[in-house]
């Protein structure tokens, strides 16, 4: 396959940046779209051009460290994260346009490198059930139907990538807040914090300048794990229950 | 030098528990004038930061991906191990130990071994309580499943991604201390070395990913919980991060490396599609519970198949080898790892090879869809299933999945004591990095359990031994040996950014990857072995004098990252390459072509080699010594592997 790529350069946090077009031939469809990068960087390094940054790690759709916003899609075409994404997916001759997630919270570091610490952040405002190792019952102690344990498993998948933040017009991280919210709302185990954790997280999530949720549910369309909307519904009964009985007054 | 393991005496199943009472305690009130460094942020590191948190020490975390959520150990599909016995099947910590030892083919320490099975069930415990979603059956407990070496049902799961929630779990203790103070985070900063004083590790250097800062951090210990080095390969399923440089370092700075060519071969990953190709994609072990695993009876058949003349769910019954369940009646589809993988080797040796390059074997549910429905194995691979739509574009639901081989662990690592120490006082490493439980070959769902064994349950206890025997008084960072080593890594980072040659770092570390693969991977020969090692260092030389690295230090430089983790790579292969050269006998994962029994199963030498080889680093260029540390069995009779 021949391509031409578009891809965003930007030098650091303070560079302006832009698009700059690679042409870029001998690539095949059984080539994954980061491979497919690999091969770019590869010539340009030969050639003394500073090789274009991306994150990526496992490269197996677990980590949630690659992103990249390509041809105005959140992990591109498939609804999948771009590590998994082939070059079947596109046609010989294909123009392909590569952005770094665009958000206030999300500020690039470098080419399509972007700092999402802001999640860590969220979730270390309250993303978790206070317990200590050890002095805990019984695995079995607590059976929790399995219905309840496959919705907190369906919220669980969440791979804190960005992509419903990068969907969002509003640059929103609802559906990553909601999805840990929920998570461990439906466990008997997230009980005890359950409205401290709500008020506390959706308060972090605001403070990093993340958007407001207007329902387009732009973010459940794009997101590669299949995070539902309904999270965000959950999470919102749960910080407005927390919010007028809370446990902080 | 005589490598004290300091396994507590007395009966097997009371060392741990009197070891923890004799180990010297830290005063609560004393415990916040130490300080400890986690580098990694794995199953291991992120349970050992949180825990070590939790109890009053002062603990920095660091790693090199953006966030501590995103380490290897969240790529973990299948499960993992504890001796609950929920099934009522004859389950118990000593089974567990037994099989462990005897899957890692007697080349484990016992005592290690038992603690990490006694302690398997209180993870579980421990998981479940953070909010961990493990797979339920109808009545609300915990649903198991089986895997390879194991006739019990003991493996706790979460669909396919068990190492995510896992790892979520031990991210999430960490996040609540980090929200507490207790732990500080340095992602994206990569531990360039270790910094010694007096013989006690005392802190290490740091470079920041995104300015390039070389710094020091002091601490009373360092606990390095990094991983694996099956990267030294180049394709292996580990993430493209992976890397060997810490414990590298820390093997230059004094710390023994234990058995480094025992490395793990998984029978079931995707095969290779081309040479633009950068990683290898594991399908869970979980998928022999159900999948059977064949290739035609005859190379005729083969041979058409792989010319697209007919297609696998063709091929009758009859004309189907179902090669393990034939070998092996008893374990069948579920033999360990290392057994699976050299028989999917002989078979496409032999030309019964499936797919164009001849190498894959076939991993068919068509019975299993058959007997359950497609509605349960979507239930239970669903994920794993889509992934492999994903990356081959065939639907494994109407045809058999192609897998081979891949390199997958490295049971080999850093060698430590009993309490985690390696050689060197105050520098400890825990999980893959570590060498201890796992022998000469690891069981499926051990990983997961062994990580989070050591970090949850296993270094509160033997740290604070240490700790105790040292004064809380503050490292100070001024002492010269941390500026000294400092200048050492820059003047690497300048050696690196001046060679500007002509080949990439990928180049080189392709071309690495194809020797160890070749040579020091499913199987090996001396002669081939001499070779590899005169290849390697042919191709370390070439790297120093015509690697090109672009760009400076003062930037996110990607480029510099993998050259300093090449480079580290280059010399550690060598070594597995002398370790393997070493040991004369097959064992497990490690596979010597002149020790094999008439039947092709590895061949042990236990009058000579019952032993963790250790080696000493004694110089640039200089060959590494060899100190042995025996193994003594005092509880398991040493006998032929046999899963027939």
């Amino acid at each position: 396959m021949k391509l031409t790529l578009k891809i965003w350069r930007q030098k650091n946090a303070s560079d302006k940046g832009g698009f700059v077009a690679y042409p870029i031939d001998g690539i095949s469809k059984d080539m994954s779209f980061l491979e497919m990068l690999d091969v770019l960087n590869e010539h340009l390094t030969e050639k003394g051009e500073d090789p274009v940054h991306f994150d990526h790690d496992c490269r197996e759709g677990i980590c949630g460290m690659c992103s990249l916003y390509i041809n105005g899609k959140p992990h591109g075409p498939q609804q999948t994260t771009t590590c998994q994404l082939h070059m079947r997916s596109f046609n010989d001759g294909d123009t392909i346009t590569i952005e770094p997630w665009r958000a206030k919270a999300f500020p690039v570091v470098k080419d399509l490198v972007v700092d999402r610490s802001a999640f860590d952040r969220i979730i270390q405002a309250g993303g978790y059930v206070s317990v200590r190792t050890g002095g805990v019952p019984d695995a079995n102690e607590i059976p929790i139907p399995k219905t309840i344990a496959d919705l907190a498993m369906d919220a669980a998948q969440c791979i804190g990538c960005g992509a419903c933040v990068a969907a969002c017009k509003n640059a929103s991280a609802m559906l990553f807040t909601s999805a840990k919210i929920s998570q461990l709302a439906l466990l008997p185990q997230g009980q005890v914090e359950r409205k401290t954790r709500a008020e506390k997280m959706v308060a972090q999530m605001d403070a990093e300048g993340f958007g407001s949720c207007t329902n387009t549910g732009a973010c459940e369309a794009e997101c590669p794990k299949g995070i539902s909307i309904t999270n965000i519904a959950r999470m919102n009964r749960e910080y407005f229950s927390a919010v007028v009985s809370s446990d902080n007054l | 030098m005589i490598l004290d393991s300091k396994i507590p005496a007395g009966p097997l199943a009371e060392k741990w528990t009197k070891h923890k009472f004799s180990s010297k305690l830290v005063n609560p009130a004393n415990k916040r004038k130490y300080d400890v460094i986690v580098v990694g942020t794995g199953l291991a590191g992120a349970s050992a930061a949180a825990s070590l948190a939790e109890l009053g020490y002062n603990v920095k975390a660091f790693c090199f991906q953006d966030s501590p959520r995103r380490a290897h150990s969240i790529a973990a599909q299948g499960g993992i191990n504890a001796a609950k016995n929920y099934q009522n099947d004859g389950d118990s910590v000593y089974r567990l130990f037994y099989d462990t030892i005897k899957g890692g083919d007697y080349r484990a320490r016992e005592a290690n071994v038992y603690r990490l099975a006694e302690v398997s069930v209180n993870i579980i415990d421990q998981c479940v309580a953070q909010g961990v979603p493990f797979a339920r059956e109808y009545g609300g407990l915990l649903a198991n499943r089986s895997f390879g070496g194991a006739q019990v049902s003991r493996t706790f799961y979460a669909r396919g991604q068990t190492g995510q929630q896992l790892l979520l779990g031990a991210y999430s203790a960490l996040s609540r201390q980090v929200a507490t103070g207790k732990v500080k985070l340095y992602p994206r900063t990569e531990m360039m070395d270790v910094v010694v004083i007096d013989g006690q590790a005392k802190g290490i250097v740091t470079r920041n990913l995104i300015t390039g800062a070389v710094e020091t951090h002091a601490a009373h210990a360092v606990l390095l919980c990094t991983g694996g080095y099956g990267n030294v390969f180049f394709l292996s399923t580990n993430a493209m991060g992976s890397n060997v440089t810490a414990a590298w370092r820390a093997h230059k700075r004094g710390a023994h490396f234990a058995n480094p060519c025992f490395t793990q071969i998984h029978p079931t990953c995707i095969p290779v599609s081309g040479d633009h190709q950068s990683k290898l994609t594991l399908m869970s072990e979980s998928l022999r519970n159900d999948g059977r695993v064949w290739v035609p009876k005859t190379q005729e058949t083969a041979e058409k198949l792989r010319k697209g003349q007919i297609k696998a769910n063709d091929i009758k019954d009859e004309d189907r080898d179902y090669f393990l369940e034939r070998k092996y009646p008893s374990f069948g589809n579920l033999v360990p790892r290392d057994v699976a993988s050299r028989n999917a080797k002989y078979v496409c040796d032999e030309g019964r090879g499936v797919n164009e390059t001849g190498e894959a074997v076939f991993l068919d549910f068509r019975d299993a869809i058959k007997r359950d429905g497609r509605d349960v194995i979507e239930q239970k691979y669903g994920n794993l299933f889509d992934m492999y739509m994903q990356i081959t574009g065939e639907n494994p639901y109407e045809v058999p999945m192609m897998i081979y081989p891949a390199v997958h662990y490295t049971m080999g690592g850093l060698w430590v004591d009993y309490n985690l120490m390696t050689s060197v006082p105050g520098l400890y490493a825990l999980g893959e990095a570590n060498f201890s439980d796992h022998g000469a070959n690891r069981l499926g769902a051990s990983a997961l359990m062994q990580g989070l064994a050591d970090g949850y349950f296993v270094i509160p206890y033997t740290l604070g031994d240490y700790l105790a025997s040292i004064p809380p008084k503050k490292v100070e960072e001024d002492h010269p040996e941390f500026a000294k080593v400092k200048a050492e890594v820059e003047g690497r980072i300048q050696k690196l950014l001046s060679i500007n040659g002509t080949k990439t770092v990928d180049y080189f570390h392709k071309k690495l990857g194809k020797i160890m693969w070749n040579e020091c991977g499913m199987a090996r020969t001396a002669e081939g072995l001499k070779k590899a090692k005169s290849e390697i260092q042919a191709l370390r030389k070439e790297f120093w004098s015509d690697v090109k690295v672009l760009g400076a230090n003062e930037e996110l430089n990607q480029s510099l990252e993998k050259a300093h983790r090449v480079a580290d790579f280059l010399e550690l292969g060598e070594l597995m390459v002398d370790d393997a050269l070493n040991r004369n006998e097959s064992c497990g994962g490690h596979f010597r072509e002149e020790y094999q029994t008439p039947e092709g199963e590895a061949l042990r030498d236990d009058e000579n080699y019952a032993y963790v080889a250790a080696w000493k680093y004694m110089g640039e260029g200089v060959q590494e010594e060899l100190d042995k540390e025996p193994l003594v069995f005092e509880n398991v009779k040493l006998t032929q592997r046999s899963y027939k």
